[in-house]
């Protein structure tokens, strides 16, 4: 606890901090009367200014003066009550870490409760439990909007959560394993292997699955190296493996963007995805919640009237100005 | 060149009076307890008017309701100021500071042209210290019975008679704690708390410590706070000019002063009209002698004036030995016209002119305020997105703030490229009353072929029910 090396520094730092009290009441003593041989001179400070602007050397009140007295004992008393003099931590033993595990023990007494109802229900429940999803939005605001953004549907490299089209699979058990323990999602490079002409053939076979604009005779050619190198992982019907990660290559979903350009550039670099595991930071009470958060994104229940479905759009004003 | 009024400083003659010999000198001034003779007259009827204007204000406002809630309240927690009609924002802090610009502003305009009638009416220094002094004189007796109480051994009737003076005390000032608290905290609900002994610790403690600087500063320290801690007890006196209206001695017709029968012709005897009876002294609430020229002790109460007046009353000599008059009228001998007329000079007309204009442009300000506020958050993790054929996407959180006591829907709507559109949840967007609500918000644009980079685009919150509540925001779109 202590940050002496040695008890000799905490008695010299507490030897010096009494002494330095004393000292400031032995001064206030000495300064407080003077020996004056009568009316002598000192009527002002002696500074001029604006030409004959002075400053008066006026008594101060003694009340002022009992201030000072009261700044020393209230010194002297807090030295009493907390740490200050050397190692001594004083009558309260208060510290900055005893007060912030007393402010969590606090917390924890106050909120582990509500976590410890929600825990035992079904997270199908919870995603129609108006306040369970309003805890759960909290804590995606929180932890989880930095990369999927504010409103779930994700960006570049992070995946779409409210569109029901899942990398690893989305059943309630399934995503909560995915926040606790995390997910590494690695697409292997394939440049070397295939060629510049064989990646372009590939890519555009790739497009012609999810029925996106390419050229048929280059996605021919694609398809028997699809079969090759890609079908182990995304299957031979592109459809992907939700137990390894493999997106689905025919739903027009893109995690890294569907263009010709981007697919060559998946393909011949490989792209690699990380979801951190949230176990140890939000622990299992909090992830519970959050799964439930992201289960109601793209299951519509009874209690979120307001989820993605109603899509209102902002036509009104917009035709008003034009 | 030097355009103030010379301040005299007696405290200085004073200490520096006693004999020439080698003696310890206390470097510290011990406070001589003041006993003010009370006093009636013009002056004490005005500052008795405002003493009890500025108190019913202070302690019934509090319990003043409006639209079902507390006229004036002063929500810290939730950072909403209810004032009347209005709600203020920590967003509207540009208010505060007009506030007390206006504030200051009427302070100088007023010491020029009266001095210290602030100090002397209205500040709660001199309120309070009224009002206890007030209570003394009702317990203790007048000026002499006071001194002569004072001046006796401790015993039964002394703890009886300075025992009930300190209780009526302490209760006011708790009163006025609790009132004060009541600004704060709701104090219908705080009354009902202190009732029940259910008081928070923060109440208790702000009623406490308000309450004991209300009986330590109007019961104990009284001219001392004027004197040793006011900075506008300090510099207000700076600002007074020779055209200013100060409490002032007439020495011209006072002296020399000296007792006299009032039926001699004191003019055939060589004296002034002064009798010298000292009541000018007595009624001084920071007792000082007026007869000694303007100081700084003096808060402009003008006690004096009353208390000579009465004096000279029953001389039979004219009234104003003690007046407010200026500088320039003093010593020109200005009549009471022509010393009006050059109050009004270009000083106080500039002060006055600069007042007027604040006040007009932050009542133009108050009336043109919108009761909708918005900020626009944008997602810094998600830059961009690519939707579907070259449409991009960013996402957006508006916060839309409804300082109105009633409930209003909002639709919100983007503008600056090329088919630009909103995406929410659900337009309007419905924001309960007094409250903020942020939602995300998706805006979609399909720029073309343009460089990457930034672009500026802005935000429209619109009212559904009245169209003249809009507010417009700036924020940037991001393209790739």
């Amino acid at each position: 606890m202590s940050d002496f090396v040695s008890s000799f520094w905490s008695g010299y730092v507490a030897i010096v901090t009494l002494l330095s009290i004393l000292a400031c009441v032995v001064l206030l003593k000495a300064m407080s009367s003077k020996r004056a041989a009568g009316p002598s001179a000192p009527e002002t400070h002696g500074h001029v200014w604006d030409e004959d602007l002075q400053e008066y050397n006026n008594p101060l009140p003694r009340w002022w003066m009992g201030l000072f007295y009261i700044t020393i004992v209230f010194g002297l008393l807090y030295l009493v009550f907390y740490p200050g003099l050397g190692s001594f931590t004083g009558i309260y033993d208060w510290s900055s870490r005893g007060q912030y595990e007393k402010e969590t023990q606090q917390a924890a007494a106050q909120y582990d409760p509500i976590f410890a109802k929600y825990a035992k229900q079904d997270i199908p429940a919870l995603a129609a439990n108006r306040e369970a999803h309003a805890i759960g939005e909290r804590l995606f605001l929180i932890n989880c909007a930095q990369c999927h953004g504010s409103d779930a549907r994700g960006g570049f490299g992070f995946p779409n959560l409210t569109d029901n089209d899942w990398l690893w699979g989305g059943d309630p058990k399934t995503i909560e394993t995915t926040i606790l323990d995390g997910r590494t999602g690695v697409m292997p490079a394939w440049g070397a292997v295939l060629g510049e002409q064989g990646v372009k053939e590939v890519a555009n076979y790739v497009l012609s699955l999810s029925g996106s604009k390419n050229d048929p005779q280059l996605a021919k050619l694609g398809k028997e190296k699809f079969a090759a190198t890609c079908a182990a992982c995304h299957g031979p019907d592109g459809k992907g493996n939700q137990t390894i990660g493999a997106p689905n290559l025919t739903d027009n979903i893109w995690l890294f963007g569907g263009s010709e350009k981007t697919l060559i550039e998946t393909i011949s670099n490989g792209r690699t995805g990380t979801m951190p595991a949230w176990k140890g930071f939000l622990g299992k009470e909090k992830v519970h919640l959050l799964a439930a958060f992201v289960y109601s994104l793209s299951h519509e229940s009874g209690a979120q009237p307001a989820q993605p479905a109603a899509e209102a759009e902002s036509e009104k004003p917009e035709e008003e100005k034009k | 060149m030097n355009a103030q009024l010379p301040v005299h400083n007696l405290t200085l003659a004073k200490t520096a009076a006693p004999a020439a010999a080698e003696q310890e000198e206390a470097l510290y001034e011990i406070r001589k307890k003041i006993y003010p003779r009370a006093v009636s007259g013009w002056f004490a009827g005005w500052r008795v008017f405002f003493v009890v204007l500025t108190q019913v204000i202070f302690y019934g406002l509090a319990w003043m309701q409006w639209n079902g809630r507390q006229a004036v309240l002063f929500d810290l927690a939730a950072r909403k100021f209810y004032i009347l009609g209005v709600v203020f924002w920590p967003q509207d802090f540009i208010f505060l500071t007009a506030l007390l610009v206006i504030c200051a502003l009427s302070l100088f305009l007023f010491t020029a042209v009266a001095g210290r009638l602030w100090c002397g009416y209205a500040c709660p220094q001199t309120v309070y210290t009224e009002m206890f002094m007030w209570i003394e004189q009702k317990i203790e007796g007048s000026r002499l019975q006071r001194q002569r109480l004072d001046s006796l051994p401790w015993g039964v009737h002394k703890i009886a008679v300075k025992g009930a003076k300190h209780a009526v005390w302490i209760a006011i000032a708790l009163w006025t704690g609790f009132t004060f608290v009541g600004y704060f905290t709701p104090i219908r609900a705080l009354s009902h708390e202190v009732a029940t002994l259910g008081l928070g610790p923060w109440e208790t403690f702000w009623i406490l410590f308000y309450g004991f600087a209300t009986y330590g500063n109007a019961g104990w320290m009284r001219e001392q706070v004027c004197k040793y801690m006011c900075p506008y007890a300090r510099f207000q006196g700076v600002m007074f000019d020779r055209d200013t209206l100060v409490i002032t001695y007439d020495a011209e017709r006072g002296e020399p002063r000296g007792f006299r029968s009032r039926d001699i012709d004191y003019k055939a005897a060589g004296l002034g009209t002064c009798v010298d009876c000292g009541i000018c002294v007595q009624v001084c609430p920071v007792g000082i002698d007026i007869r000694k020229g303007l100081q700084y002790e003096c808060i402009g109460c003008a006690a004096c004036i009353d208390g000579c007046d009465q004096v000279m009353d029953k001389m039979r000599y004219p009234r104003g030995l003690i007046r407010y008059t200026t500088e320039n009228a003093l010593e020109n001998h200005l009549a009471w016209k022509q010393m009006v007329q050059r109050i009004f000079h270009p000083r106080v007309l500039i002060y006055t002119a600069i007042l007027w204009s604040i006040i007009f442009a932050v009542g133009a300000a108050l009336y043109l305020r919108q009761p909708l506020k918005v900020n626009v958050i944008r997602d810094r993790g998600t830059l961009v997105r690519e939707v579907e054929n070259g449409v991009l996407e960013n996402v957006y959180r508006l916060q839309i703030m409804n300082t109105d006591e009633a409930p209003h829907g909002y639709f919100a709507s983007a503008s600056g490229l090329n088919a630009i559109r909103l995406i929410t949840e659900k337009q309007p967007i419905e924001v309960p009353a007094v409250s903020s609500m942020t939602v995300p918000v998706r805006v979609q644009a399909a720029p073309g072929e343009i460089k990457p980079g930034a672009y500026p685009i802005q935000f429209h919150v619109q009212s559904s029910e009245d169209k003249s509540v809009a507010v417009s925001e700036k924020s940037i779109f991001l393209i790739r």
